[in-house]
Order: structure tokens, then sequence, then C-alpha cells
């Protein structure tokens, strides 16, 4: 019988800890599968955050180097120039990479640092237990936002992303979601797409990822799934942001 | 042909770092130790494999050494004062994930921003580990250029050995004085590959954390890091003494504050004085022993620090109530001159 469905070669079994509808859990298995596909297990070297996915190394069986709180980008810079020739990649949240570790981020991006960072962005810091993230919504309530993001009191949602494309050392950004089937197709293809990119040696390259969070948002699952759909790919639309590789493929 | 040139201290480091095989360095620029960060952005950069990279902060810089050390290079780190302060969060990481790197503290005044000074202040700091948790790092007090640059080579052999944090303490004095220096052979390299992340080729992956949730487990990793301490305070301890077989009075200084006592002890001994130096040049693991078993014929000590008074607490732990220890101190960026310190012990000594 043909196997159309098993576990990727560079991801562990061990069960997953995540919450149940949490989109961690998809997001590990998307790029271990792409991390086969592209054959690159070998020369891996991963970096996860502080944040709900500190233990991604029970996860990932790649090397993998644990970062202090937001400086994943630092870290995996000071990998990357020793090792050029290896695919890295730093995994890290919303407050990790667009709050505490903000300057690592944004001076790896203008470097042009040739690393791939998957930024999970889900709208609230999960691991604490559900507080306000640099990328909470206006009008979203969380346990330091209780009556909802005021934008006067706290400030505005920030769009790394959209900050990052502008830098003129950035090579790919992407924002996808992973809340339907589809949405997980176009992840993984712009995953594919950033190791690629990276092994090319195109530079910076990030690709946000929308996570639903259904026990900090207090919500089921199906109504998280919809809520990134309604909510909050309003506030940060889906789709390639910036793709310099491309660009220039085109103006051949 | 002799190999010996005329150097300045930061600059001496540098070269010294260079030779022993680092090669990656990432630091921001603050005074008084700017001119290593130059001395690397000009030398790092032609070392064959060199890293060169100016970060946009201290904490960046060290995180920048944690990723290469984790990678397999000889990594190194420099700042002053309220640079290092910033950088505890990473020298914390390496020490809990057991990862080799050498960060220099070349000390000026403070606390806070201070001023640009030769100063001492950062004993405590060095010596407690400085960062959170249960943890210390080997600290290296030099108080030459040349030893400057011998200390830096060793620094690099003794975080391999150990696979633990060294710090390289120094002052804007010693960092920015010219000596002639005569750069030692490098021992080759004695590091585990089994320690570095490389990827995991076809074999099992590795990782590397300081996450250990769980109580006891990490309480085990706390208590293995003691063990290592242990043999760290055994086989490490390292210290100078200068004419004490016949004191009456020891000097204690370590530094750049060690060589002004010199010239002090110098100008009493010319008078008569029988006064003689213990300079410290681990200030962790401290040198206990010599100073325990110096009581056994001198009682009577005298504290010198470019400080208001720090390394003085581990002088009394080490004595364990044995002995008179007095304390001459001058902070904040003021070096005495050996004619005022001589004066200091002079009151002493004839008390």
């Amino acid at each position: 019988m043909k196997k159309v469905f098993s576990r990727p070669r560079s991801l562990k079994s061990t069960p997953f800890h995540y919450c149940a509808g949490c989109g961690h859990s998809i997001i590990h298995r998307v790029i271990c599968e792409v991390i086969d596909e592209l054959g690159i297990r070998g020369i891996t070297i991963g970096v996860p955050p502080a944040g709900c996915a500190v233990v991604a190394y029970n996860y990932f069986d790649v090397d993998m180097l644990e970062a202090p709180h937001g400086r994943g980008c630092a870290v995996a810079t000071g990998i990357k120039r020793t090792l050029p020739d290896r695919v890295v990649f730093s995994y890290q949240g919303d407050g990790d990479l667009a709050a505490i570790g903000t300057a690592e981020t944004f001076h790896a991006a203008n470097r042009g640092e040739n690393i791939t960072v998957i930024f999970i962005n889900n709208a609230v810091y999960g691991m604490t237990g559900g507080q306000m993230a640099p990328t909470t919504l206006l009008g979203q309530a969380s346990t330091t936002s209780p009556p909802g993001r005021n934008a006067i009191l706290d400030g505005h949602p920030i769009r790394m992303s959209e900050i990052l494309s502008n830098l003129e050392g950035t090579a790919y950004i992407e924002r996808v979601a992973v809340n339907s089937a589809q949405n997980i197709l176009r992840a993984k293809k712009a995953l594919k797409k950033a190791f690629q990119y990276q092994m090319d040696g195109a530079g910076f390259n990030m690709i946000e990822v929308l996570s639903q969070c259904p026990t900090n948002w207090k919500m089921n699952t199906v109504e998280a799934c919809r809520w990134v759909d309604e909510v909050m790919s309003k506030t940060f639309p889906i789709g390639v942001i910036k793709d310099t590789v491309k660009g220039r493929k085109d103006a051949d | 042909m002799s190999d010996k040139i005329l150097i300045a201290g930061n600059w001496a480091i540098g070269e010294a770092a260079i030779r022993a095989g680092c090669r990656f360095y990432a630091g921001y620029p603050i005074t008084p130790q700017n001119e290593l960060t130059e001395y690397m952005a000009e030398n790092m950069r032609r070392a064959q494999g060199g890293t060169f990279i100016q970060a946009e902060s201290e904490i960046a810089a060290v995180n920048m050494v944690l990723g290469a050390s984790s990678a397999g290079a000889r990594a190194m780190t420099s700042s002053s004062s309220p640079g290092i302060s910033l950088k505890q969060e990473g020298i914390s990481a390496l020490a809990a994930d057991e990862l080799p790197a050498v960060i220099v503290n070349m000390m000026r005044g403070g606390p806070g921003l201070g001023n640009i000074l030769p100063s001492q202040g950062d004993y405590f700091q060095a010596t407690r580990g400085g960062g959170h948790g249960d943890y210390r790092t080997i600290v290296l007090a030099p108080a030459s250029v040349q030893e400057l640059a011998d200390l830096t080579m060793d620094a690099f052999d003794l975080a391999d050995k150990y696979r633990n944090p060294v710090m390289i303490l120094g002052d804007g004095m010693t960092g920015q004085m010219m000596e002639p220096v005569e750069f030692g052979k490098p021992r080759p390299r004695r590091y585990n590959e089994k320690y570095i992340l490389k990827g995991a080729g076809d074999g099992k992956s590795k990782f590397v954390r300081a996450l250990i949730l769980d109580a006891l487990r990490m309480e085990e990793h706390n208590w293995k890091l003691v063990r290592k301490y242990r043999v760290i305070e055994q086989n490490e301890v390292r210290f100078e003494t200068y004419k004490t077989g016949n004191a009456r009075l020891i000097i204690i200084a370590y530094g750049i504050a060690a060589r002004i006592a010199k010239g002090a002890i110098n100008r009493l001994r010319d008078s008569g004085m029988k006064v003689g130096l213990i300079r410290p040049i681990t200030l962790w693991p401290f040198p206990a022993q010599i100073i325990r078993d110096t009581a056994e014929r001198i009682d009577r000590f005298l504290v010198f620090e470019m400080s208001t008074g720090q390394m003085i607490d581990d002088v009394k732990l080490a004595l364990e109530g044995r002995g008179h220890v007095s304390f001459y101190g001058r902070p904040g960026g003021v070096v005495p001159t050996p004619a005022e310190l001589a004066k200091a012990i002079v009151q002493e000594y004839r008390r």
C-alpha cells in the first residue's frame, strides 16, 4: 500500500506539549517537512526562543541552541558567521522578536544576515499566561490590557514584517497563517522558499506566521481559526511583503 | 630576533587573542576599551576564517559570542563596566550552557555611567558571577601589558578546559598604557568536538539549553557546576608574592593597583620598612590559601584597591579572623601615586 502520511524524519516522536488547537505544533511539523524535502536535516541548526516553543529541541531532530529571551537573531548570527555553509534558523514569538528582542532582530535584518527567522505571531504572550504582546490588536483583551488594548495607553500593534521589509538587508518576508489546510500549504511553500533562499545566499528572510492561541484568546479551536481570518488578518494581512530574489528575476 | 614589540594593552589583548586562535569577536564601542574593538575590526577580518561584528548592543554582542561558541569558534567580546552590566545575561547563559568564551572588562569609574577613568569597582560583579543564578566565571587580573597578552592566551585555554566563561578584568590604565610585549607561543586547541553544534549530519541531533524546568534536574545541574568550580578552585589559583619573606606588613592588591603598590613598597624598603605584597592574579578562584599561610608569620595586612573596598571581603574570608586587616582605597577613577600609597602604608606600619 502506498504511504501517504508519516512523521517527518526531522520531527522527533515526542508528543507535543502545546495546547489543543495551538499553531506551534502545526508549524513545527511543516518546518520539519521542509527540512526533509530540502534534505538539510544534517546541516541545519535551529535556535529556539524563550516562550511556548522554548523546548522546541524536544521536537526538532536537528542541532539546536536555546537563545536567551529575544536574542535569537544575535545567537543565530554567531552560528551562521562561524558556519556559513550550515542552514540556520531562529524560531521566535511576538514578545521575543518584537518587544525584548526588537534590536537584535532589526539589526540582524539590517546586516542582511543570511538566516531564516520564523516569527510566530499569536498576538499574546502565550507561555506567561496571555499578557499583551507588541502584536496584540487594538481592542483585544489580555491579562495586562483587560478592557482591551487602548492605543493611547498601550500603543499600537507592531507590524514587524512591514517594518523590516524597509531595510536594505532583508531579502524575503512573507506573512502566512496556519488556520486552514489551504493556509498551511501556503505556509509550507513560504518556509521552503525561505530556506532555499538562505541556501542560495540571498540574505535575511523571515516568515511571519499568524498562529492561533485558543487558550489565551479564550476561544475554542474553530473560533480561533475563524478569528485569524476575520479579525487578526485585517491588522496583519497575509501575503508576500518583500521578495527581492523574485524581484531580481522579474527584472531579467 | 626577538618578537618583542611596544604595544598598548588593548591592542595586546586583541593580538594575543588572534594568535590564540580567536576567530569570532563582537563588540560595541565604549571607552576605555575602544582600541581593542578597533584592533579586532582591522585584524580579525584578515585572520583566516575570522569574523568581526560591530554589534548593535552589548547584549547582542555577548549573544553572538554564545552562538559562535556553540558553533565551535574561539570567541570573545569586550567592554567596560556599564557595558559588562549589560552582558551579564549572556555570561549567565554561557555558564549555564557550559560554553567557553572570553569576556574582557577594562574597568572604569562607576556606579552608573560613572566616568572613563581607571577603576576597580567591578570586583564583586566579576567574582560573584555577576548575572543571575548560581555560577562563577574564572577571573584573571593582569597588572602589565605583558600579562594582558599572556593571560589572554591562557583565558582561551581555561575557557575550553572548563567549558566556562573566563573574564579578563583589567582597567582603563592597563588597556591604554604601552609597554614592550613578547607574545608567547599559543598551545594547540584541545576542545572536544562533541560539544560543538555543527548540524547532526547522519547522526543524532544535539541541543544546548539552560532551561531545566524540573527542580531536581535543575538542582543536579547546579551541583554539577559546583563540582566543576571546586576543581577550578583546586587547580587554577594564581598569585604573585613580592618581598614577603621578612615582611612585617603585607599589602594585598591586584591589577594596576598592585603595580602602584610595588612602587610604594620599593620606596618603603629603601627606608628600611619591611613591607611585601601578595598580588592575586586569579580573583576567582581567589588565592585564599597563600594569604592564610602568610598569616601564620605575619599578622598585619593592608588591602589596597581602586574602589571603596570589595576584595577586602575575600581577604577577610581567607584569614578567618586571623591577623589585622586595614584598607586604603581610591574609588571613582582616582589613581593614587606610589608616594601617596606609601604614606598610607607608613601610617599603618607605625601603628
